[in-house]
């Protein structure tokens, strides 16, 4: 399916007969996605936006107060953005994720994917890696719930630790540690589809470039940074951009393991919004919230029309 | 699996010392993929052996004390889905993911096709709008569409009716895109004699465009079947009934009724996972080519 979207065109559908100007044809097909478009996402979104400068408690939203659910989200309220030494609150723990997650996801998927390719059972164990992106990331909170219970007749890896006299640990209790643990299973789950994706184009690279590399006494290391991420680097960026996507929108992961905690350490920017908004009832400022949200996701919008326009333009 | 295939084909080492030195040559490959494939199935596996385990054995040692596996137990699944309330989850996650699957579906494909194969003005630039809209977070509908389900006194948020609505339009964005993409790749010939032997759209579409159009209309389904199935967070928004809720908001109950109870909060994680299994390997082909066509255009 990937080779034949490629080829898609606008161009050519710019030609194409379709009886041409309005009619009713065009209402009947594209009619009710556009009134469920504009109904559900068109209208929330400036209706969010409006809300942003309101006060809106317990479902009044009759109070304008300005600027102020801004001004207080980014400098009066710790548990979404306390700058300091060392920085915390929910959008600086969305910042660990991207520079963490986001990057080491690539890079093992990236590994995984070089390293199958020398073995027979590359299928599987590009299932086996590729398996928690069919669950449910509430089950994949549980499974790792139970793998750092502190416990050690009950968690594998304090039991694991207790071998080497160590621990045990309550990665998950800590503020210290917590975000790490929680990056530690996204990664864990994010692999299988980087894994895959960027499968897919190294096959697209002739075993040739490497060959000659290999002739010309490059190490494997030499090849993997300087031959492979270079010929896969679009590829890549697609996927880290899906990663930050996944980020921006990590809700399950953290409430089902943490809800946040201890404290507010583990919160990012999709669990606040939920958060101030419902449990809270703090319908403005959970507005102003997935505002911030939104702003985040702009330059991923504009990077995914230009890369689409540019496709166009290419047919 | 046939995406997953291996396609690189090497010569077949010819002698038994050709076979040793490759082999003792890719022992690191094998021992770092041998490691990774434990860490992937290893904290799988301990969960779901404890759900077999009776509560007693649970508390006193790890589920990898393989001299208790004797004592297995379907009990912790009796429970779960009896007196805690899967079953009945399980049923809602069904009514929850159906509709919100085939309604979807049924209307990014109309919408997809009048976006590839009827002119009409500003075409391009209403796909363009929709591209866009891919990127629109769930979060922003919440508070407005909360509102507007109480106010119309419809009892949407006690039903089903608000998530379907919601899950539609939100899947609405990434359907019209793939299937848009696809619709356009189809033979332009066949479309236009159609259209000259007086053929309407609605017969075009239905006799042409949707039989060809299988593959990628089932790679849509299966994503989105899998992606209600699973969601958390819509759920919790838009049912806002007890006797309602999707297995995946009642784990979340019992986790914090039995936080440690792990051997009912095993059984039931792995309820949820049953289906979603079921679908991965029977239907990878469609799964694979939807993951490649969606993320790599």
């Amino acid at each position: 399916m990937t080779a034949t979207s490629r080829t898609a065109s606008v161009s050519v559908a710019k030609t194409n007969q379709g009886g041409g100007g309005f009619s009713w044809s065009v209402l009947i097909f594209l009619g009710p996605a556009a009134l469920f478009l504009l109904v559900f996402l068109v209208y929330p979104t400036i209706y969010t936006l409006l809300l942003s400068f309101n006060r809106g408690r317990g479902g009044e939203f009759t109070n304008w107060v300005g600027l102020d659910n801004w001004i207080r989200l980014f400098t009066n309220d710790p548990n979404f953005l306390r700058l300091g030494i060392p920085p915390s609150g929910a959008l600086w723990n969305n910042v660990l994720w991207i520079l963490f997650y986001v990057s080491l996801t690539v890079l093992f998927g990236l590994m995984i994917a070089v390293m199958a390719t020398r073995v027979r059972y590359e299928s599987s164990i590009k299932a086996i890696v590729f398996l928690p992106q069919a669950i449910a990331a509430t089950s994949l909170a549980v499974i790792w719930r139970f793998v750092y219970s502190p416990d050690p007749d009950t968690g594998l890896l304090n039991a694991l630790l207790g071998v080497f006299n160590a621990g045990p640990v309550a990665l998950l209790g800590n503020p210290d540690t917590v975000n790490w643990a929680l990056i530690g299973v996204g990664i864990w789950g994010s692999v299988g589809f980087a894994t895959v994706i960027l499968s897919a184009a190294f096959k697209g690279i002739s075993s040739e470039v490497l060959e000659a590399a290999r002739v010309d006494g490059a190490s494997e290391t030499q090849i993997f940074w300087r031959v492979i991420v270079p010929m896969v680097s679009l590829p890549i960026s697609v996927v880290a951009v899906t990663l930050v996507v996944n980020v921006i929108k990590l809700f399950d992961l953290i409430y089902v393991m943490t809800a946040g905690g201890p404290g507010a350490a583990s919160r990012v920017i999709a669990f606040s919004m939920y958060q101030e908004a419902f449990p809270q009832g703090q319908f403005g400022y959970g507005a102003t919230i997935a505002v911030v949200m939104v702003l985040l996701l702009i330059p991923v919008m504009v990077y995914n029309i230009r890369r689409f326009r540019a496709e166009a333009v290419q047919q | 699996m046939t995406a997953l295939e291996n396609t690189t084909v090497k010569a077949p080492p010819r002698t038994l010392s050709e076979r040793i030195v490759r082999f003792i040559g890719r022992t690191p490959v094998h021992l770092v993929l041998s490691l990774i494939a434990l860490v992937w199935l290893v904290p799988s596996i301990g969960l779901f052996v404890t759900s077999f385990r009776p509560s007693a054995d649970m508390r006193a040692t790890g589920w990898w004390d393989i001299s208790t596996w004797t004592n297995f137990t379907l009990d912790n699944y009796q429970r779960v889905i009896s007196s805690e309330g899967m079953g009945e989850a399980f049923l809602n996650s069904l009514w929850i993911t159906i509709p919100s699957t085939l309604i979807p579906l049924v209307i990014a494909s109309m919408a997809a096709y009048a976006l590839a194969w009827i002119k009409f003005p500003f075409r391009d630039t209403i796909f363009l709008i929709i591209v866009a809209l891919l990127m629109v977070p769930v979060q922003v509908g919440f508070i407005p569409l909360v509102a507007a389900f109480r106010e119309s006194g419809t009892g949407l948020l006690t039903g089903f009716g608000a998530v379907w609505l919601a899950h539609t339009a939100y899947a609405l964005p990434f359907g019209i895109f793939l299937l848009r993409n696809f619709f356009i790749t189809l033979p332009k010939d066949l479309i236009e004699a159609a259209r000259i032997d007086g053929a309407s759209n609605v017969a075009i579409f239905r006799t042409i465009v949707v039989p060809l159009s299988v593959p990628a209309i089932a790679a849509l389904g299966i994503f989105q079947f899998l992606w209600t199935w699973n969601d958390l967070l819509m759920a919790l928004v838009y049912v806002q009934r007890n006797a309602a809720q999707p297995m995946t908001v009642k784990v979340t109950q019992l986790l914090g009724t039995y936080a440690t109870e792990w051997s009912l909060l095993s059984a039931a994680a792995f309820l949820i996972m049953i289906v979603p299994l079921v679908v991965f390997f029977s239907l990878q082909r469609y799964f694979v080519q939807g993951l490649l066509a969606g993320s790599v255009k």
